[in-house]
């Protein structure tokens, strides 16, 4: 077994932050070299330094055994290592072969683009992906998403690629689209190309995977023969042990049932099916599923942001079927939004205008605002949340992701919830950050709040949830209480292909 | 949150040689930057003035501000729907269409079934503020319930509105809004012409159009939501902000300032002509945004877009007085509302700037 690319002692800190402590990695030639690890773990910054998209602080790459400096992605294509981003980078308006050829145009003369030939290479490599009958004169817009993502792969391909590394490439593939990307692979494999291939899915890697690599906190834990490990393994070496230190668990009594939702059904491109729960004063629930698992439209439907197709929403026991922002709004929701710079912070106000701003009419007097009304609000909020920010006058995107994150909540808990939803409360938030969020929502549930959140983090949704409830292409695959719940189970039931079978 | 602590030790162990000097420098360029509109007036007073014996006197002083009078009412309306992200291209013709359907009730008065009904001056102001408001209303609609792009939607009607005004008289001019005291309705020049206190009537308007403006977007709630829904509008929505009403609510204040805007040039001119205020949109956007309004949305205020007024109404009639053409003009003002937008993009670079030193 040689290896062809390996990374030799490899660390990589931004500013203070290590990213990557001292990892020594290989991959082996001609094989699918899976690499897994929770969100944060190192794994993208890994790839882009394999890539060249990176420089690594310290320690060095070989490629067949002799160091190399991979100055720049274009480098690092040249000497045949070609990445595929989780997030497509075509053109939706470009045909298939311009698609392939962007930015390297063939060229007829010095000026004009030679598209009978682009045309023809093109074909050759959708072939070569089993893509016989595809033209490749078709724009890319018109493609599902599986061939897009063929595409993208044929577009490294050409570059005689020897390595390719796939970031997270299935993650918006459907099961029929995800079995025509591992043939592909397989396919690869056998042209003596090296896959690393980065994923979630534990069911899906273990079917392609030769080796697994697994990285927490920057480092590698382990790197092993797919065939000597199983998938209970697997989620110990990413989790570690004990990853309740960092969260506070909920541990107040539980009372009436605050939210109650009967078989909502959303329809869209993410689609919830027949999702029924229960949230209770007290109670701490966590969904956690795999992204396009129907999660945040789910919440987003709650708190009325999408329209249901069917179901019932109660909160307190009388339905709300207005279904408006406004209405939840007023029956008692909060939702805590995934993405805060899209959906949560107005970026040109100020931290004070921030959080009231969903409250900003109880501030008046005479239908003006009162500034030390606003002011005396704004500052208990800060006080409260212990958000750290240079003054309530400052404009919002001078604070720190997490007090960014504080501020969106300080919002909604002005609406005086009795629910609060929270999406991916502590993602791009830093490990200090994280744990006060964990506490503030152990707090909120021991007021008596209900406390309905989604992750993405086993353990996180495991330290925190007194239920955890799995979500799975738009059901409700499975549900737990804090004593039942274990990684294999939550991996194994997002993931459940039972619930696909059931799909008519 | 120990970041903080962090940081503020690393400055203080390693202080950049002039540091707080130059951080003052900043401070003292974003002063100048944030009031950039007030120092170019008074660039442009001291230099008028000195070029023109006649520029500051009394008398042209207060033509002057009887001119911006009416770019200055157009820009506020305007500034309203800038805030929120959107733009509104019909203005002029929303004034155009104002003063003719305020001119025909005074000229010919309104066609009913039995003879011919009058109205007076006061009510036909009225009448020509609400058909404003009405147009803008269709703009809000179309915009937001169709999810046409303001852009676009308003383009539409600045062509549909200046067709509705020629309509109106078949392309004729009202020539005579003087009234009859027999049918009730004189007085109408009375806030184009006349004076209070030594001060034009428009300027009067213009002064409370402004002040309702400051007080509507800095102390209400329906200001705060403004700026918010041109800041994030996906945020706004989530905070429980009914995004549409706040923009069709927009849409309507800027057709309403705009018909009221032409009602006091028709006032003025004692006709009405269906080329009212042609072109006067690119006036009214142009000094929003020399008054620091970004076209993005979320940031700007009205003291800004009324300064931005004066300084071209001040720029255009000072070039008039001291004798520079029109097409020199043209280039003059449209250069200076590109510099405008280029030293706006610098304050936001420095603001920035400071707030990351401070935080």
């Amino acid at each position: 077994m040689t290896a062809i690319v390996e990374a030799k002692s490899v660390s990589k800190s931004y500013g203070g932050v290590h990213a990557l402590r001292d990892v020594t990695f290989t991959a082996h030639r001609g094989q699918v070299n899976v690499v897994v690890g929770e969100n944060g773990a190192g794994k993208s910054t890994l790839m882009k330094i394999l890539s060249g998209a990176e420089q690594p602080t310290s320690g060095e790459i070989l490629l067949d055994g002799e160091p190399v400096v991979l100055a720049s992605p274009r480098d690092a294509q040249a000497r045949g290592i070609g990445i595929i981003h989780q997030e497509l980078s075509l053109f939706p308006n470009l045909s298939i072969a311009e698609n392939m050829f962007a930015g390297r145009e063939l060229r007829r003369g010095r000026r004009f683009v030679d598209a009978a030939r682009q045309k023809h290479k093109a074909g050759e490599v959708l072939a070569r992906l089993g893509q016989h009958g595809l033209d490749p004169r078709k724009d890319v817009g018109e493609l599902p998403i599986g061939q897009q993502q063929l595409v993208e792969i044929g577009r490294a391909l050409l570059e005689d690629v020897r390595v390719l590394i796939m970031d997270e490439p299935t993650s918006a593939l459907s099961n029929h689209e995800v079995d025509v990307l591992f043939e592909v692979m397989a396919d690869l494999r056998r042209q003596d190309v090296t896959v690393i291939y980065i994923s979630h899915k534990l069911d899906e890697f273990r079917r392609i995977g030769d080796w697994v690599t697994v990285l927490r906190d920057g480092r590698l834990v382990a790197h092993e023969s797919m065939s000597r490990t199983d998938t209970a393994w697997i989620v110990r070496q990413m989790v570690g042990r004990d990853p309740d230190s960092l969260y506070v668990r909920n541990g107040s009594p539980v009372g009436e049932t605050l939210l109650a939702v009967r078989g909502l059904t959303v329809p869209g491109t993410v689609p919830v099916h027949d999702v029924s729960l229960t949230v209770r004063a007290g109670e701490v629930v966590g969904i956690y599923g795999l992204m396009g698992a129907g999660r945040t439209e789910l919440v987003e439907c709650l708190m009325g942001m999408r329209r249901a197709a069917a179901g019932q929403v109660l909160v307190r026991g009388r339905a709300e079927d207005k279904g408006t922002v406004q209405s939840r709004m007023a029956a008692g929701l909060a939702l805590v939004p995934e993405d805060r710079q899209r959906d949560g912070l107005v970026q040109t106000m100020s931290v004070r205008d921030n959080i009231l701003l969903a409250t900003v009419a109880r501030f008046t007097r005479a239908g003006l605002l009162s500034g030390g009304a606003e002011q005396r609000a704004a500052e208990a909020k800060v006080r409260e949340l212990a958000i750290r920010s240079p003054g309530l006058a400052a404009g919002v995107t001078a604070l720190s992701g997490g007090n960014q994150q504080k501020v969106v909540l300080a919002r909604a808990l002005l609406t005086e919830p009795v629910v609060l939803l929270l999406d991916e409360p502590t993602r791009g938030i830093d490990v200090g950050a994280k744990a006060q969020i964990a506490a503030l929502m152990a707090e909120l549930a021991a007021r008596g709040f209900g406390v309905l959140f989604i992750s993405s983090e086993l353990a996180e949704v495991i330290a925190m949830a007194d239920r955890v409830l799995v979500m799975a292409r738009g059901r409700i695959t499975a549900e737990f209480t804090a004593d039942t719940v274990t990684e294999e189970a939550l991996v194994s039931a997002s993931a459940s292909e039972s619930v696909l079978e059931a799909l008519p | 949150m120990t970041d903080t602590h962090v940081r503020e030790a690393s400055t203080a162990a390693a202080p950049e040689p002039g540091a707080p000097r130059g951080r003052a420098l900043a401070r003292a360029a974003l002063l100048l930057l944030r009031g950039r509109t007030l120092v170019v007036l008074v660039i442009l007073i001291l230099f008028f003035g000195a070029v023109s014996s006649e520029y500051l006197t009394q008398s042209n002083l207060i033509l002057m501000t009887k001119h911006v009078a009416i770019n200055a009412i157009l820009a506020i309306g305007v500034t309203f729907v800038i805030l929120t992200g959107g733009i509104d291209l019909s203005v002029g013709s929303i004034a155009g269409l104002a003063s003719m359907v305020a001119g025909g009730l005074l000229f010919k008065g309104l066609g009913v079934p039995g003879g011919t009904v009058f109205f007076s001056a006061a009510v036909v102001i009225v009448i020509g503020i609400a058909v404003g408001a009405l147009v803008g209303a269709v703009n809000g609609i179309v915009i937001t319930r169709f999810k046409v792009a303001p852009f676009i939607a308003t383009l539409g009607m600045l062509y549909v509105a200046r067709g509705l005004a020629q309509l109106h008289s078949n392309g004729g001019t009202y020539p005579d809004l003087a009234g009859t005291p027999a049918r009730g309705n004189t007085g109408f020049h009375f806030i184009g012409v006349d004076s209070v206190l030594g001060i034009p009537v428009a300027v009067w308007i213009m002064i409370l159009v402004a002040i309702a403006a400051i007080v509507v977007t800095t102390r209400t709630p329906f200001g705060r939501r403004i700026f918010a829904v041109g800041g994030n509008e996906r945020a706004a929505i989530l905070a429980g902000i009914r995004v549409n009403r706040i923009k069709i609510a927009v849409y309507v204040i800027s057709g309403a300032c705009a018909a009221l805007a032409g009602l006091l040039l028709t006032s003025e001119l004692g006709a009405a002509y269906p080329d009212t205020a042609t072109t006067y949109e690119l006036n009214a956007i142009a000094a929003a945004v020399l008054g620091g309004t970004a076209l993005s949305g979320g940031r700007g205020t009205i003291i800004g877009t009324v300064m931005g007024a004066f300084v071209i109404g001040f720029l255009s009639d000072g070039l008039v007085l001291v004798g520079v053409s029109t097409f020199w003009q043209s280039v003059v003002k449209g250069a200076v509302i590109v510099f405008a937008v280029i030293t706006e993009q610098a304050q936001q670079r420095l603001q920035s700037g400071l707030a990351r030193r401070t935080a």
